[in-house]
């Protein structure tokens, strides 16, 4: 025994143990994707710019949603599957306050003075602020009636509710009572604008108008999507960096039975992340059904699962690592659908997740697991 | 006891068979014509247009004098839009009515196995709408001689479109299909070769599958290839999502597809300015198409007791029988062989375009194409291959 110890390991063993094989695979995947990319860039920059626009878009709203996977799983180690569906309900939220309630030009309504800019976009944030507040009264009941009575049971067990409530809400929401099963178009809360930009400057493109060459189209969209997702982010991080409840989060996060002998309403402050993180969710789905418009029950599936795979990627629990993944998976599949081909974005995403897996299980934020100490 | 019970079974089932057949073949005053239509199970609504544009014509028909000298009566066999019940519906009609001929399935999943039945009971078969090519061809892609379809078959929309869009003087297309449906792939395969064949461009081609939502990639690479047309035939979901990321990306390129548009939920704003094909048009201006909504209309109410406008299966189902029984007229018998060949060398006007068989027995007929602008869908024209 002590001879097998004290011998220099063999090549294949040392290989296996620091994970060469896992770890030169994926350097080999980098550089391939690095030249692919300078490549792609040089031979159209416009192009390619604008790609990265769009991924960026993409990226923000799966970052909203990715949040609350994390900000659950840093807490009480739990995946909620359910998140994807919360998203949906704040999709449709938004809808019907939009479609049916006219929420998003109520100021337009009651202040008729006001320029038209910044009455849309109160009514905008409006809808918004709608959409959060349902998704964080839904996620609060599911708390209560389907994860907290699980709280000391296996982690396994909360994981199997957690699909099942996913389930729920997806065939809840297709009854006729509910949303329906049908694809319903969505109403964008404001028209839309294109902006042109080029090296004379930027100029609004008149609908119906075919942008010129050589440019980069920007609509009021992507920088919808883009400014109030770092709006929530700010402010999410600074709920959690700067309030009391953030500093109770964080306590919880790091050792529950403590932080309840320091007087900590343990349970309260597992609700009100629950209910934080579908507030996000609820925002995201607004955003993303603003983005492409069109709504209906199982909507939240794919989102759902591509921001877990970013919140995997950027480490889970962490909140800057849910932002970065969201980034990298949301620019991987739109340049993979733009430059390998389209069928293949979905494969990139979920390859992206194996490795990782193999390779640094913690995502690039993530702590060290504790497990192997 | 066994034994006693199967012996009495075959005996009934054995007699069931040849005496009514008896009946039927000899009862020479009228001439019988079955139709299988789902009037029951998922798709009623589809079963109740089909009756009604098939009686339409039948007592047309009789009303002129009926064909060959005779009266012809319509025999309803409900066949559910599915295999078994369409199976026992049709075995019921040529068996025990003495049917020769049948127009029906509406759905291709139920005429396929009723052709098997006819082809081997020599009786003659016109679809109205079944679309699948296995209607008409069997495996092996040999043509089944008694079986005929009344519409076209979905690649023949692309060609259609295609023929359209050259006819605009578009020379540039872009081509978009989901990759995992048969459906749209078969169209966006049949525009590409004949708007090429026509002296036009293909200069992008894209697929995506039917879970995407983010078209922003592909989009971006339309509106740098410059191209003057989107074809996009997928179902109204997906045009609704490709259209509105289309318009937000400032794509002038004219959207076009085919009746997989056609729905009460297309995003008549998303989809402005785009063009599909489709069977029939109650906006169409030819004076039969006029002639068939005023007739229609005073048959048949709808719930608020208006004037009912008849849909594409009920306008088929009334061009399939007619020409069951042109074919009929023209044969000058009853012989199910003779109006085979008849009904395939066939020339008729019928409601959806002027009706002739090619050799895999899908009628060459012109398609109608529909426009999508401001907020309306109109009738633009009638295109013929």
């Amino acid at each position: 025994m002590n001879a097998a110890i004290n011998q220099k390991p063999s090549l294949i063993e040392t290989v296996i143990r620091k994970r060469l094989l896992g770890k030169g695979f994926l350097t080999a995947v980098a550089i391939l994707a690095v030249w692919k990319l300078v490549a792609s860039f040089l031979a159209g920059p416009t192009i390619f710019m604008q790609q990265v626009v769009n991924g960026f878009q993409l990226g923000f709203v799966y970052a909203l949603i990715a949040l609350g996977y994390t900000m659950v799983y840093g807490i009480v180690r739990l995946i909620n599957f359910a998140h994807g569906d919360v998203f949906m309900v704040g999709a449709f939220a938004s809808y019907y306050a939009i479609a049916r309630f006219g929420l998003n030009s109520w100021p337009s309504r009651v202040f008729p003075g006001l320029p038209v800019w910044l009455s849309s976009a109160i009514g905008v944030i409006t809808v918004i602020v709608v959409s959060m507040l349902a998704c964080a009264l839904l996620a609060f009941i599911i708390e209560r009636i389907a994860y907290k009575p699980l709280r000391t049971a296996p982690r396994i067990s909360a994981l199997i509710t957690a699909i099942g409530v996913s389930f729920f809400l997806e065939y809840f929401g297709a009854l006729p009572m509910a949303f329906g099963p049908n694809f319903v178009t969505y109403q964008r809360p404001f028209e839309v604008v294109n902006w042109v930009i080029s090296t004379s400057g930027i100029v609004a493109l008149k609908p119906g108008q075919a942008p010129p060459d050589n440019t980069l189209i920007l609509s009021n969209i992507s920088l919808y999507i883009i400014i109030i997702s770092l709006l929530l982010l700010f402010f999410l991080n600074f709920i959690v960096r700067r309030t009391r409840v953030g500093k109770a989060m964080r306590a919880t996060a790091y050792d529950k039975p403590t932080s309840r002998l320091m007087g900590i309403n343990v349970d309260g402050i597992i609700s009100v992340t629950f209910a934080i993180g579908a507030a996000l969710a609820g925002a995201a789905g607004v955003l993303y059904a603003t983005a492409f418009p069109q709504v209906y029950f199982v909507m939240g599936i794919i989102p759902g699962l591509k921001a877990f795979v970013a919140a995997v990627l950027g480490g889970i629990g962490s909140i800057p690592g849910a932002l970065i993944g969201a980034l990298i998976i949301g620019e991987a599949e739109v340049l993979s659908a733009a430059y390998i081909s389209t069928p293949m974005r979905d494969a990139v995403a979920f390859t992206i997740l194996v490795l990782v897996l193999l390779v640094r299980p913690t995502g690039i934020f993530g702590e060290p697991s504790r497990e192997k100490a | 006891m066994s034994k006693k019970l199967f012996a009495i079974l075959t005996i009934v089932i054995i007699a069931s068979f040849i005496l009514p057949a008896c009946g039927g073949g000899a009862g020479g005053g009228t001439i019988k014509i079955g139709l299988l239509a789902p009037l029951s199970g998922q798709v009623p609504t589809f079963g109740i247009s089909t009756k009604e544009g098939a009686e339409m014509a039948v007592k047309e028909w009789n009303d002129k004098g009926g064909v060959l000298g005779k009266k012809i009566e319509l025999v309803v066999g409900d066949s559910q839009c599915s295999a078994d019940p369409a199976v026992n519906a049709a075995n019921k009609l040529i068996d025990q009515d003495g049917v020769k001929f049948i127009v029906g399935e509406v759905c291709s999943s139920a005429s396929i196995p009723v052709s098997e039945i006819v082809n081997q009971k020599k009786v003659v078969q016109i679809s109205p709408t079944s679309t699948n090519a296995g209607v008409t061809v069997d495996k092996d892609g040999k043509v089944k001689p008694f079986t005929f379809r009344a519409c076209f078959i979905d690649p023949f929309q692309g060609l259609v479109m295609a023929k359209f869009a050259a006819g605009k003087g578009f020379k540039t297309a872009f081509v978009m299909y989901d990759q995992g449906n048969d459906y749209t792939r078969g169209l966006a395969e049949a525009f590409e070769k004949s708007f090429t064949e026509l002296g036009g461009q293909v200069v992008g081609k894209e697929t995506y599958t039917a879970q995407d939502t983010d078209f922003s990639a592909i989009l971006t690479k339309v509106g740098d290839s410059k191209a003057e047309v989107l074809y996009l035939p997928d179902y109204y979901n997906i045009v609704n999502l490709v259209g509105a990321q289309a318009k937000d990306k400032g794509i002038t390129a004219v959207m076009m597809g085919g009746d997989g548009w056609d729905s009460a939920d297309l995003d008549v704003k998303a989809s402005d300015g785009g063009f599909y094909s489709n069977h029939y048009d109650p906006g169409d201006t030819r004076p039969i198409v006029v002639e068939w909504l005023k007739k229609y209309g005073a048959a048949y109410k709808d719930d608020k007791g208006q004037p009912k406008v008849p849909d594409a299966l009920a306008t088929l189902a009334y061009d399939a029988t007619n020409l069951l029984i042109a074919a009929i007229q023209k044969a000058a018998t009853e012989d199910t062989t003779k109006v085979a060949e008849a009904l395939a060398a066939i020339s008729w006007e019928g409601v959806s375009g002027k009706v002739t068989f090619d050799a895999q027995h899908n009628p060459i007929k012109a398609a109608a194409v529909i426009g999508v602008a401001g907020g309306n869908k109109t009738f633009v024209e009638s295109v013929a291959p």
